[in-house]
């Protein structure tokens, strides 16, 4: 157990579920999603729900408020919140218990928040509605709890619109605003998932510390087992709708029972073993000291120097805003540079993207971090992966055909089941694959990731990560690989550079970036990942605290 | 005897494709041999009739062990013999319109091919989008085989002026004493043809335009843009009806002015739905890897903007074809003596005083009318239908 209960009895069951079974809509037909499932929450306990896309886990936290999203139904089972049976519930009944005795933290809390309004008109609205408190009052207890949220400038900062405040400060602003009716359950769905390593530790401290001062009971849903090992006193790992595994956050992180929880636990130790030996004087991409900037007003990478080498990964590291994307984005020609050069092998390339020849194009290719958007909708994979044969090597008919088929063996996809499909049939990662074999069929020498993993489930990522280390072997291509993810760095790079603002703050070998001493930003980054460790939260910021002191 | 050897050809099950042009192949060669020996007489043409029932029959269960959909073979043989038994009913009129037979039963197969290839939507489709797709398959046969179906010629001047209905004249006749009827049928391939033409015109352009212009930016996007804010701001009434008094009223130069104007329009709806998608990844990927502006708008953007614009095409047909028949009401669109549902309207205008003292005679200019307002509904109840669909909207209960 992390927590012990800042006051008030745990034990008395607030929450329970008996049996439930959802049903979702798919192509006019419902597919049970949601099978048997059986829970409990007591008072003041934390419980993490945990599993990839579309094992059911926001489905189920959404249940228990007694809804269920447009396109979904809940068919059997019983939900009793604190003696109140929300099935049989009247509408009416289940409004008034929503915002006042139930919150609920969505994942993206940039859209969850009306731009139009000021956050603290956007928190008093549900107390005064319920009729809890009068407006005044609500106000106060607001600058209350933003202050204890450890937002900057607590007594005016709810008179802010949501775009004026970053992306952590708004995630604890909508914290704030589920506590405001001091409400005896919360569900928080993925609140951290879509924020920065080093934000993330913010708002996970602050609602740790807040469930904890108001013994609330809360439900915890997340992809990401090391995170929800700091919050949750209990955690549920589901798969496909089904329960795997149920048990205490420690026993679960150090004796996981079922396979797919020790997949879950063991996630981030994949490590690349081959070293390429490296000439130093031929490096395959050399950027020399860029600056770069949209509409000329803010610069945003200032006098940036790099180089990649044949064979080698090359990760690129920074939070959002740092200016890696941008960083690419010159690399490949689609935002010229102000100052500075790009040097490919031996020849300068032409900075815009209209000027290089094909022959150019062909030997740098890039994977995005969105498949979905990557892929053309309408397009077959047939043509998604024939295109670039046909355009840089000039393929045709039977000789395309075996090369696609070739190359998606290499991604490892069955060429006879999934050539024909539109990418609205592929999954997530079947998806990133094709983008992989896209570029492959160029037959580039560099190849640009940019977060290709990020937007997919921790172990279809792994997956992904050991098929391009795989192809690296084989191949020889090298890899720029932009993240913010430390441990995709720790896996699969052979050099690091380290950004910030649009700067290189560190770069060099991946031992020498990873061990001390770093550059304090550095070290910030690195003691920013969680850890499967249930008390590494709590040790990390007593640790922080002291260093401040 | 074509049965057997074609069953011996298809055991070995060569493609579909193969297949079914070996079939159809065979049935044009055994129908034409019967329409041939059926000419002249009339119980060798009941005869005629009974043998193709029997023929279907046979070559339906043949079918049903070689295809695999059944029931959608069916209802193509099905309509395609009974559009046979009609021309050879009316053997006359079809042998005298070889062309219009011919594309009647061009129509008749592809709508018929169209409703198994599309059935699974269609059997979820509401009343109301079958009611316009009806309609506008009817209108579409009628104006296809206008000569065939008018009893008498387009302007052919057969009775006195403003006949009653009944008699030789179905509808009656008009101020000229033109029979109604034919002159209604005849409008039918004329409006309903121009208006298709000048919205495949219009769409050509606008969509081409906006595509270029959401693909390229910049100048680009500027000037065409203020090109069209230009046409725009102009009533596109008053402007038609300036250019056709300078350019003449041929029909030529009628399509291409409701094209130009119309495309305007078409031109926004590209232009919003391509900025959309040039903005995507994919587009990105396409430009990355150096294709040419004509390759991302025909492979990358087109084939995603296609569900607003087929719906724009249905709305902006609608509007084209009442344009067409206000602009031949003014005296400036399809000149006489060709036939055309907005001059007939006001060819006939005045019979609207006598509505009180002869009904039929009254509404007598309201009947091409009527023939507009229910192709205009069925369309945009199809259109309806279609946005419903591909909007992915849902009825929340």
């Amino acid at each position: 157990m992390i927590t012990e209960p800042g006051n008030g009895a745990k034990g008395e069951i607030i929450l329970e579920m008996r049996g439930l079974r959802i049903e979702g809509q798919a192509d006019d037909q419902w597919h049970e999603i949601v099978h048997d499932i059986d829970l409990d929450l007591r008072r003041g306990e934390v419980l993490g729900l945990i599993g990839e896309s579309g094992a059911g886990k926001s489905t189920i936290g959404i249940a228990a408020m007694g809804f269920a999203r447009p396109g979904c139904r809940i068919t059997g089972g019983s939900i009793v919140f604190d003696g109140i049976d929300l099935r049989a519930a009247s509408e009416e009944e289940k409004r008034k218990l929503r915002g006042a005795r139930i919150a609920y933290v969505a994942q993206s809390a940039a859209a969850a928040f009306n731009p139009a309004h000021k956050l603290i008109d956007q928190y008093c609205e549900t107390p005064v509605q319920h009729g809890i408190m009068p407006r005044a009052e609500a106000e106060a207890a607001a600058k209350d709890l933003y202050r204890r949220l450890q937002l900057p400038d607590p007594d005016n900062i709810g008179f802010r619109y949501p775009h004026q405040v970053s992306g952590g400060q708004l995630q604890r602003a909508m914290t704030a605003m589920a506590m405001s009716c001091r409400p005896d359950l919360i569900i928080f769905d993925e609140p951290t998932t879509a924020l920065d390593v080093t934000t993330q530790i913010e708002v996970l401290a602050a609602i740790k510390d807040i469930v904890r001062q108001f013994n609330t009971a809360a439900i915890y849903i997340t992809h990401d087992l090391a995170v929800v090992a700091q919050m949750a006193d209990r955690i549920m790992v589901l798969r496909n709708g089904y329960l795997i595994e149920e048990g205490g956050a420690g026993d679960i992180i150090a004796a996981p029972k079922e396979e797919y929880t020790r997949q879950l636990v063991a996630v981030r130790s994949f490590r690349k073993e081959s070293q390429v030996e490296i000439d130093q004087d031929r490096p395959l991409l050399k950027v020399e000291n860029v600056t770069a900037s949209y509409g000329g007003l803010v610069m945003v990478l200032k006098d940036v120097s790099m180089e990649i080498h044949k064979a080698r990964t090359v990760a690129v590291v920074g939070e959002s805003g740092s200016g890696k994307s941008t960083l690419a984005r010159v690399i490949t020609g689609l935002l010229p540079p102000l100052e500075g050069k790009i040097y490919y092998g031996n020849e300068e390339m032409p900075a815009a993207l209209k000027h290089r020849n094909p022959e150019q194009l062909r030997r740098m290719q890039m994977i995005y971090q969105m498949p979905d958007t990557a892929l053309n909708p309408r397009h077959r994979v047939r043509e998604i992966i024939g295109r670039p044969l046909e355009f840089y090597l000039g393929l045709r008919g039977l000789d395309r055909e075996e090369r696609i088929r070739e190359l998606m063996s290499m991604i490892e996809l069955e060429a006879d089941d999934f050539i024909d499909r539109f990418p609205g049939e592929l999954s997530g990662g079947q998806k990133q694959r094709v983008c992989i074999a896209r570029a492959l069929a160029a037959e580039p020498e560099l190849i640009i990731c940019d977060e290709v993993t990020s937007a997919l489930d921790q172990l279809v990522a792994e997956e992904i990560l050991k098929l391009l280390q795989r192809l690296q072997d084989e191949l020889h291509v090298s890899y720029m690989f932009i993240t913010h993810d430390l441990a995709t760095v720790r896996a699969i790079s052979d050099e690091i550079v380290v950004m910030l603002q649009g700067e290189v703050v560190e770069q060099g070998d991946k031992e020498t970036v990873l061990t001390p001493p770093h550059h304090e930003y550095t070290e910030l980054l690195l003691s920013s990942v969680p850890e499967m460790d249930p008390d590494w939260l709590d040790n990390l910021l007593a640790k922080r605290e002291c260093g401040v002191a | 005897m074509a049965v057997t050897t074609l069953e011996s050809a298809l055991a070995t099950q060569p493609s579909p494709w193969a297949s079914r042009l070996a079939v159809a192949a065979v049935h044009f060669f055994v129908l034409v041999l019967f329409l041939e020996s059926l000419r002249d007489n009339t119980w060798w043409a009941i005869l005629g009739i009974l043998l193709i029932h029997v023929y279907s029959v046979l070559m339906l269960r043949f079918w049903s062990n070689l295809e695999r959909s059944t029931a959608g073979d069916t209802l193509i043989v099905t309509l395609t013999l009974e559009y046979v038994l009609i021309a050879v009913l009316f053997w006359d009129r079809f042998s005298a319109w070889p062309w219009s037979a011919f594309f009647g039963l061009f129509l008749v197969q592809a709508c018929a091919c169209l409703v198994v290839r599309f059935w699974r939507e269609l059997s979820k489709a509401p009343p109301t989008a079958w009611f316009g797709l009806v309609v506008i398959l009817l209108y579409v046969l009628v104006a296809a085989t206008a000569p065939i179906i008018a009893p008498f010629t387009e302007t052919e001047i057969v009775g006195a002026e403003y006949e009653l209905w009944g008699g030789q004249f179905l509808l009656g006749t008009d101020n000229l004493g033109r029979d109604m009827l034919t002159r209604l049928v005849y409008g039918a391939r004329n409006t309903i043809g121009i208006a298709f033409v000048a919205t495949c015109l219009a769409f050509f352009i606008g969509a081409f335009g906006g595509f270029m212009a959401a693909a390229l930016g910049g100048w680009v996007d500027m000037i065409l843009g203020r090109v069209v804010d230009v046409l725009m701001a102009i009533p596109s009434l008053i402007f038609a009806l300036l250019l056709l008094t300078i350019l003449g009223t041929s029909i030529p130069v009628l399509i291409v002015i409701i094209a130009v104007l119309d495309s305007t329009r078409v031109f926004r709806l590209a232009r919003a739905v391509g900025m959309n998608i040039v903005v995507m990844d994919f587009v990105e990927v396409a430009r990355l890897r150096g294709e040419g502006l004509w390759w991302v708008i025909r492979r990358e953007v087109l084939p995603n903007a296609m569900p607003p614009l087929v719906a724009e095409f249905g709305l902006r047909f609608c509007f084209v074809f009442l344009f067409l028949s206000a602009l031949s009401f003014l005296g400036l669109g399809i000149q006489p003596p060709t036939a055309d549902w907005g001059s007939m309207v006001r060819d006939n205008a005045t019979l609207i005083s006598f509505v009180v003292d002869d009904f039929q005679l009254g509404i007598m200019p309201l009947l091409p009318a009527a023939a507009i307002a229910l192709l205009t509904v069925g369309v945009n109840f199809v259109v309806d239908w279609f946005l419903h669909k591909t909007s992915g909207l849902r009825d929340d209960h």
